[in-house]
């Protein structure tokens, strides 16, 4: 119950961005003429909003399966990086393992890295209850859209900011917890580096690449400055 | 019944890739122990990861016309002093998201 609970505070935010982004996305599906059960199950089975909304247009053209894939190869891809943090804790989560990586999108991710847990928490009980909580608002938001859409009629323009000032925040935790510098320094010169080069299309896959390796080549300043020794 | 085939196909292929690259780092190093690299890596990559999402998240500011990304940078500033300040998730997050959804409409 405690471990529910503090599931539920950590999540608060994603809880209206994820409700609002579902929403959006099942109203999209309804007027493209998919209905209840196609959007949720979207929800349930992607749950990656930015693939989902691009994935609307590309269902009432008729794209091919092929391009389909393609398309979320590329806006995906930087999940890949997602997990090379959490390969030991979800390891030794046992059952919930598979879950905890199937479900591991960007706020999750998120969550996952800023939560602080209590003394006498289960840790493990309290990582699913956030993964499991934030795949119920995003199949909830996905199904309410797809239901309700037509009878929504607030202006809620601009609510997906949450999830920036969400990430923002967990920037200006890390900022505290970290001695080093260059983890963040090394992201914002890459990503806007990039950005400017390439544009918003294309940057992010260079940007993340260029990181590991970068972040790979500085290991020795870095860990000199976090006070990691080899044992 | 036919004109549901294409759609589920689309979702299913969709999910499949996605789950597939969620689950790279865990195949890759499946149930051996963790090479040095990949722990320090696991370790430098999220703040990295973090602060390139920022980025992501307000790659589609219009910079170039009215009103020039200031709903962004105003929101951006607030949540990052009250966070400096306050220390608390929610007001910072719920102001710097008041702000961003006025100054769109306001500007």
């Amino acid at each position: 119950m405690r471990e529910l609970r503090f599931a539920a505070k950590n999540t608060i935010p994603i809880f209206f961005t994820y409700l609002f982004i579902g929403i959006a996305f099942g109203i999209l599906m309804s007027d493209a003429g998919y209905g209840v059960l196609l959007s949720t199950a979207s929800g349930l089975f992607i749950f990656a909003g930015s693939m989902q909304l691009v994935m609307v247009p590309m269902l009432t053209s008729g794209a091919s399966l092929y391009s389909l894939a393609l398309m979320a190869f590329f806006i995906n891809a930087r999940h890949i990086f997602y997990g090379i943090g959490f390969i030991e804790k979800f390891r030794a989560m046992g059952w919930r393992c598979p879950y905890m990586i199937l479900t591991l999108t960007d706020e999750t991710y998120s969550v996952l890295c800023s939560a602080q847990y209590e003394p006498g928490l289960d840790e493990n009980r309290a990582a699913f209850l956030i993964a499991l909580l934030d795949h119920l608002y995003w199949v909830f938001g996905c199904f309410i859209g797809a239901c309700a859409g037509q009878f929504l009629q607030f202006d809620m323009r601009g609510i997906e900011f949450s999830a920036t000032a969400f990430f923002l925040v967990v920037v200006v935790n890390q900022w505290r917890q970290y001695r080093s510098r260059l983890p963040f320094l090394t992201a914002a010169v890459c990503a806007l580096g990039f950005y400017l080069l390439l544009g918003k299309e294309y940057f992010l896959i260079p940007t993340l690449i260029t990181c590991l390796v970068a972040l790979f080549l500085l290991r020795k300043p870095i860990e000199t400055k976090e006070g990691i020794r080899d044992e | 019944m036919n004109d549901m085939i294409y759609p589920v196909a689309a979702i299913g292929v969709i999910a499949v890739v996605t789950w597939a690259l969620r689950a790279v780092p865990f195949l890759l190093f499946g149930s051996r122990p963790l090479p040095k690299t990949v722990k320090y890596l696991g370790r430098v990559l999220p703040p990295a990861i973090m602060t390139v999402l920022v980025v992501y998240c307000l790659r589609n500011t219009a910079l170039r016309y009215s009103p020039y990304g200031l709903p962004e940078l105003a929101a951006c500033v607030l949540v990052v002093v009250l966070q400096i300040i306050r220390r608390n998730m929610y007001v910072s997050i719920i102001a710097g998201t008041a702000c961003y959804m006025i100054l769109l409409r306001v500007l």
